[in-house]
């Protein structure tokens, strides 16, 4: 049987005493397209964390292709939410892109690695930055530059925290476009708080506030999500609206 | 202008002030952009453990400064990843720690070091043969594991967390580094003394910053501001017969301020 893409059990995280995450369990499987939502301090970020192993669960037991986090490094690939930076660091876009393509100590990139970063660069409309020095790109244009960071690992299992945080609407959609292209290939997983636009493209939703509310496909989400926010929230699923009539 | 060239002080000294340069261009250059100035100047601080040391043993002081300054360095890196010591902290008593060690091996082996002011502040002109042949070991090493561990350095130095994502194992990474600055370190005791070195790993970096984007220029650029700023300290030093750390350190700030009025 194949394993999972991620496989959390039982997963509990405190940060100085303070329960962060309470008993998660949750698969996500190697074509599934997940969004986790939530309300800010939710924990989805350090849920992230935890699958990259950046973080040690308290509790339970992370498997990530089946392995340890820390074996499946090649497999993975990551947008931060912040990433604090000195924008006067020597470094250009494609040099930040080829750090997505690093094997290990002294493994020099190849043309192939090239070809990778110059391909995630495209599909992120920037390649006609290449050589840009990052400090002179808008804060938006750097977000694709990670973007395409996380892609050009060519990763089973893409991991996104708010990608579309500070993007334009165009560039929003073929975002969408490129991750429906991609998501036969990769698990992805992606937080946003933009929940009617995710609804309409993702196929599952996780709805995490400490525990995990609800994760299941997005068509039944609309409990889970009253929960985790505690109001109603209105739902588009593939183009279905799923309004939330009940009383609150 | 080139009389001084005969004298065989001085044209060590030169070969010093090259040798110097090195060391700055390529660990500067990361000093500069991973912003660990002030931790480097701990180490600095610290090294002057291993000179006294080395008096206590009666070893050459700058090779004994060696093991001693990537102890000083390793120790400081585990301070802040492992016991969670704030970095600003392990800096101040770092810095103070390895002075006083210095000083009491000094006391206790006899209570005078008779060159004792030239670790401390330089002396650019009494660099030995021997000096020079452990400063070009030591740029050699230090040239060939910044070219083996580029990418690794330029990673950890962007973006830690990312570089752990993709599998880097970034405190061996930093300790690496922190191990590369102690030993740029110690190349450049000779010539401006623990006090002062800092100056030269932080100012040719800086101005060199200002010009280029492009890490690799970065360093050339630095090495050669180094090169020319150090022997025109030294030349100045000799001519109005001033302290040659000190000469060195003032004519780079100089042209620290010059670079910044001129870029503007
Ligand atoms: N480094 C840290 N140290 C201590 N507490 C932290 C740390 N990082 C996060 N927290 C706490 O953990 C909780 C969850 O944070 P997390 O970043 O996972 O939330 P989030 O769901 O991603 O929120 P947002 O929507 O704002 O991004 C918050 O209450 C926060 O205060
Ligand atoms: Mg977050």
């Amino acid at each position: 049987m194949k394993s999972a893409a991620v496989e959390l059990r039982n997963v509990s995280f405190s940060y100085n005493h303070q329960l962060i995450l309470k008993d998660v369990t949750l698969t996500i499987q190697e074509n599934d397209f997940m969004a986790i939502i939530g309300p800010n301090g939710g924990g989805k970020s350090t849920l992230l964390k935890i699958i990259l192993g950046l973080l040690k669960p308290d509790e339970g037991d992370v498997r990530i292709f089946g392995c340890i986090p820390q074996k499946a490094r090649d497999k993975i690939g990551y947008l931060p939410q912040k990433f604090i930076f000195d924008p006067d660091f020597p470094i250009n876009v494609m040099e930040t892109v080829m750090m997505g393509r690093y094997h290990g100590l002294l493994k020099k990139y190849s043309k192939k690695d090239e070809k990778k970063a110059k391909q995630a660069l495209k599909d992120v409309n920037m390649l006609d930055y290449e050589d840009r020095q990052i400090s002179r790109l808008s804060g938006g244009q750097m977000q694709r530059v990670l973007i395409a960071r996380a892609l050009a690992r060519e990763p089973k299992l893409l991991l996104m925290d708010e990608p579309m945080a500070s993007i334009d609407p165009e560039m929003q959609n073929s975002f969408y476009q490129l991750m429906a292209r991609l998501k036969n290939k990769m698990a992805i997983v992606l937080v946003s708080h933009d929940v009617g636009a995710v609804s309409v493209h993702v196929d599952k939703i996780a709805c995490l506030n400490q525990k995990l509310f609800y994760h299941g496909p997005v068509e039944n989400a609309a409990e889970g999500l009253e929960e985790v926010y505690k109001c109603p929230i209105e739902l588009i699923s593939h183009g279905i609206p799923h309004r939330m009539l009940r009383e609150h | 202008m080139l009389e001084f060239l005969q004298y065989e002080f001085m044209q060590r000294a030169f070969l010093a002030a090259v040798l110097v340069s090195v060391a700055c261009g390529a660990v500067g250059t990361y000093v500069v952009i991973k912003r660990i100035v002030s931790l480097s100047g701990a180490i600095s601080h610290a090294a002057f453990g291993g000179v006294g040391l080395g008096y206590f043993f009666s070893l050459n002081p700058v090779i004994a400064a060696i093991p001693f300054s990537i102890l000083a360095a390793l120790s400081i890196g585990f301070a802040r990843d492992k016991m969670k010591i704030s970095e600003d902290t392990a800096i101040g008593i770092l810095w103070s720690v390895g002075m006083a060690l210095g000083i009491i091996f000094i006391n206790l082996k006899s209570g005078y070091a008779p060159d004792l002011f030239s670790y401390l502040f330089g002396s650019i002109l009494t660099v030995s043969t021997t000096d020079l042949y452990i400063m070009l070991v030591l740029d050699v090493i230090i040239i060939f594991l910044v070219y083996l561990f580029r990418r690794e350095f330029l990673a950890v130095s962007f973006d830690e967390e990312f570089s752990k994502v993709v599998g880097l194992n970034s405190t061996y990474i930093n300790m690496l580094l922190l191990a590369l600055i102690a030993l740029s370190i110690v190349v450049l005791i000779k010539v401006v003394g623990v006090i002062l070195l800092i100056a030269l790993l932080a100012i040719p970096a800086a101005i060199a910053k200002q010009y280029t984007y492009d890490i690799r220029k970065l360093m050339i650029l630095s090495t050669i501001l180094g090169v020319i700023l150090t022997s025109l300290g030294l030349i100045l030093s000799f001519i109005f017969n001033l302290s040659s750390g000190a000469t060195i350190v003032l004519v780079m700030a100089v042209a620290f301020l010059l670079s910044y009025y001129i870029q503007d």
